[in-house]
């Protein structure tokens, strides 16, 4: 394999990595904060043992998410040198300002609330989870606004003499509307994690009957904030498909295995890509009209396709097709399992069936979000800035070698490390409240 | 101008990482070494508990400034040191996950295999941290390209092991001191002692850092163009001999200031000595990247000095206050809280 392949997989092994603590992480602190607002308004216990309980889980994730963002902060210079070299006027401030306005004021916050439980009132406790909920939050912003400058360059001009791109208007930089729909998506995606990690493991213990008090109204509390997410992310997807539509048109027509150029286009319930004979070999019950309502809000609109670009630029059409096709067939479960929970919420017993079908489904937001981003990060290829700068034309001038030893050293850490958290959350999820905040 | 004020605002914010991150750091190496008893190992985690992670993000602020002001220092850089900043990140991957995995399942075996991954994580990298300054400090083999022509263990030359220890020795006496601040009793003996002996390695290893800086780089050159920046090693110096003074006075605090002092004067010493370059071409003078050649353009860096005005001093407020709520040493009780490291 060359160092560019390399060098991607590689980037995709530590930025899926990451992803899988950061939404929990966006998530539950959200939940958190509800849970302590409640328990520093009111001085009920039940809600500090709620906070207690949780809280645990959302530490043992965070400390993950932490060290491997790290990470994305050295691979950028590591491995894509050639790109930092050229974008780093414009993504480097973004990265900067990351960490001195949000990763900071997370990082303090969450260990003052980690340790203060004793040396702080009630409320001021509470206020750490607000900082820590609001900077974690606040840093996806400014992450995504510079992916967003990747996916939808703005607010710059190309300064050839020095060979880069240079920041020509900030405001236009962070005022970026693809990127703030791309935010818009990924938060409410991570909101909709928390809230299913929360009913999954209360599903668990309620199928258990193991405190059962506790996880009924842990339950209660979630399941209407997950089905208003659920539906939410779908129509802030459809707002994304749009914006995709607006600046990306080839990597929509990957998506949707559209080739040929039409208007009026319709959607297929059923298709099989053939990226070898630029076609697809099945379609099946189409949808008149419905793709180019979907794409630009209109029946009757143009959708280009695939075969209007040269193959050089078109990104890979299979695999961004089915990952987009399993994100929302995942976005559709969503929506369904949300309803049910908010339906028998109130119940004395929960539908078994519905528990059961709750706990398995405890990894399949992760999986969704991860879709999601392949979507996005594969479909712009072959561009690292789409249009700009080739992916191919970004990677450091290291040897392949040095990038095959990293590699390997990544997946075995993260695999060790993978295993241990999903085993340590399981078990502190499995546990229950301690006895000692019960 | 303002490349210069970035330049000395990126020397800031390495100080500032190895004054804060650098007792954390030092203390893990010192584990072993200092703690014998499961209660001894649990208060030199929950001394730094509440501390590193906050700490660590100095150093992510410093990496992001150098992206954002010095674009190419970056890249190159990055690219160039490609193997001790792997080795970094994995250090510092396993040191945070030492932290929050250790007390989590109740078996002496597991926790046994947490000490020694805190250990040598920390260990590490303190010492790759000196050998990358050393080596940042006498150049390395990279071209016009920004291609490097060396490998990990032309990094481990002489300058860059004496660069690696002599870091490794101030940790262990910066992390030293913080622990007779936050332990009392027989760990606080056992702390103060080995502050004095690191102290001795420090005196002694800083005399031979600064004889091989003489031979290894041009550092010396630019304090014999400007002459004033003398004040950097002068108060550093004086800042070391105060340490062991203010030890046995037991003003415990102003010690662990001395040597927070000690190390901001070094890192400035160093780092302005090659001032203005940033990353030294050994191979050609003509590559080496400087704050002038690499910087990024005006409107950037003059956004991010504002971001950096505003924001540094309100994050170096509130982490002082949070420093102030655990200055308390910790007690017995805190380890029998649930949520003590």
């Amino acid at each position: 394999m060359d160092v560019v392949m390399l060098s991607r997989l590689q980037f995709a092994v530590a930025v899926f990595f990451h992803f899988i603590f950061v939404p929990l992480t966006l998530g539950l602190s959200v939940i958190l904060v509800w849970m302590e607002t409640r328990y520093a308004a009111t001085g009920d216990e039940f809600w500090k043992r709620q906070v207690k309980f949780w809280g645990r889980l959302f530490l043992i994730n965070f400390t993950l998410g932490v060290v491997t963002g790290i990470t994305l902060e050295f691979q950028f210079g590591t491995n894509w040198s050639r790109y930092s070299e050229y974008v780093g006027d414009i993504f480097g401030s973004l990265l900067a300002i990351e960490a001195t306005v949000a990763f900071f004021l997370e990082s303090t916050f969450i260990a003052v609330w980690h340790f203060g439980w004793d040396r702080l009132s009630r409320k001021a406790h509470c206020a750490c989870m607000w900082f820590v909920a609001i900077a974690s939050n606040t840093s996806a912003l400014w992450i995504i606004l510079a992916n967003g400058f990747m996916q939808h360059p703005v607010g710059y001009t190309l300064n050839q003499a020095a060979g880069r791109a240079e920041l020509a208007n900030f405001w236009d930089v962070i005022l970026n509307g693809y990127a703030w729909g791309q935010y818009v998506h990924t938060i409410l995606a991570s909101w909709a994690l928390g809230g299913f990690f929360v009913l999954g493991v209360s599903a668990w213990h309620l199928l258990r009957k193991s405190h059962t008090d506790f996880f009924r109204r842990a339950f209660r509390m979630v399941a209407p904030y997950t089905l208003i997410l659920a539906l939410a992310l779908a129509l802030s997807g459809h707002e994304q498909g749009m914006n995709v539509a607006r600046h990306q048109p080839v990597k929509l027509a990957a998506m949707e295995a559209q080739w040929q150029t039409m208007s009026r286009a319709p959607f297929y319930l059923f298709v099989w890509p053939d990226p070898a004979n630029e076609t697809n070999s099945v379609e099946f019950l189409g949808i008149p009209g419905l793709m180019s309502w979907i794409s630009h809000g209109s029946a009757d609109a143009e959708v280009r396709g695939l075969l209007d670009y040269p193959a050089s630029d078109r990104p890979p059409v299979a695999e961004v097709f089915w990952c987009f096709r399993g994100m929302v067939a995942l976005g559709g479960i969503f929506v369904l399992l949300a309803l049910a929970a908010f339906w028998q919420r109130k119940r004395e017993s929960v539908c078994p069936h519905l528990l059961t079908a709750l706990v398995w489904n405890i990894p399949l937001p992760y999986i969704g979000l991860a879709l999601g981003w392949a979507v996005a990060e594969i479909g712009r290829q072959p561009w690292i800035v789409y249009g700009l700068m080739r992916t191919s034309d970004a990677v450091s001038p290291v040897p392949a070698g040095s990038v095959s030893l990293s590699l390997a050293a990544f997946i075995v850490v993260y695999s060790v490390l993978g295993i241990l958290d999903i085993y340590l959350l399981r078990k502190y999820a499995l546990k229950g409240p301690d006895a000692r905040e019960a | 101008m303002l490349e210069t004020i970035w330049f000395v605002l990126w020397t800031l914010l390495w100080a500032v990482y190895f004054v804060l991150d650098g007792f954390d750091l030092g203390l893990g190496a010192l584990l072993p070494g200092i703690a014998r008893t499961e209660e001894e190992r649990r208060i030199v985690y929950n001394a730094s508990g509440p501390f590193w992670d906050g700490n660590e993000v100095w150093l992510i602020a410093a990496g992001g400034v150098t992206f954002a002001a010095f674009p190419r220092v970056y890249a190159v850089m990055f690219s160039a040191l490609y193997a001790p900043l792997l080795l970094l990140l994995f250090a510092l991957i396993f040191r945070a996950v030492s932290y929050e995995f250790r007390n989590k399942v109740d078996s002496p075996a597991w926790r046994a295999v947490w000490d020694w991954v805190h250990f040598l994580s920390n260990l590490a990298a303190c010492v790759l941290l000196g050998v990358f300054f050393a080596n940042l400090f006498m150049g390395i083999p990279i071209d016009a390209d920004g291609i490097y022509h060396g490998n990990l263990l032309g990094l481990l030359n002489i300058y860059g092991l004496a660069g690696g220890l002599f870091f490794l020795a101030v940790f262990m006496m910066h992390g030293a001191i913080w622990l007779t601040i936050k332990s009392r009793g027989e760990l606080q003996t056992k702390a103060l002692a080995a502050a004095g002996v690191c102290w001795v390695a420090v005196a002694v290893l800083l005399l031979v850092f600064l004889a091989l800086t003489f031979f290894c780089t041009d550092i010396f050159a630019n304090y014999l163009r400007m002459p004033w920046l003398i004040v950097l090693p002068v108060l550093a110096v004086a800042a070391l001999l105060m340490v062991p003074r203010l030890l046995n006075a037991g003003k415990l605090w102003t010690a662990w200031g001395a040597s927070a002092l000690f190390i901001v004067c070094v890192a400035f010493f160093g780092v302005m000595g090659i001032y203005p370059n940033m990353l030294i071409s050994s191979m050609d003078p003509q590559a080496t990247l400087t704050a002038f050649n690499s910087a990024s353009t005006t409107l950037t860096l003059e956004i991010m000095l504002g971001v950096a005005l505003v924001m540094v001093p309100i994050v170096l407020l509130y982490q002082f206050w949070m420093y102030r709520l655990f200055s308390r040493p910790v007690t017995p009780d805190d380890l029998e809280s649930d949520h003590a490291y």
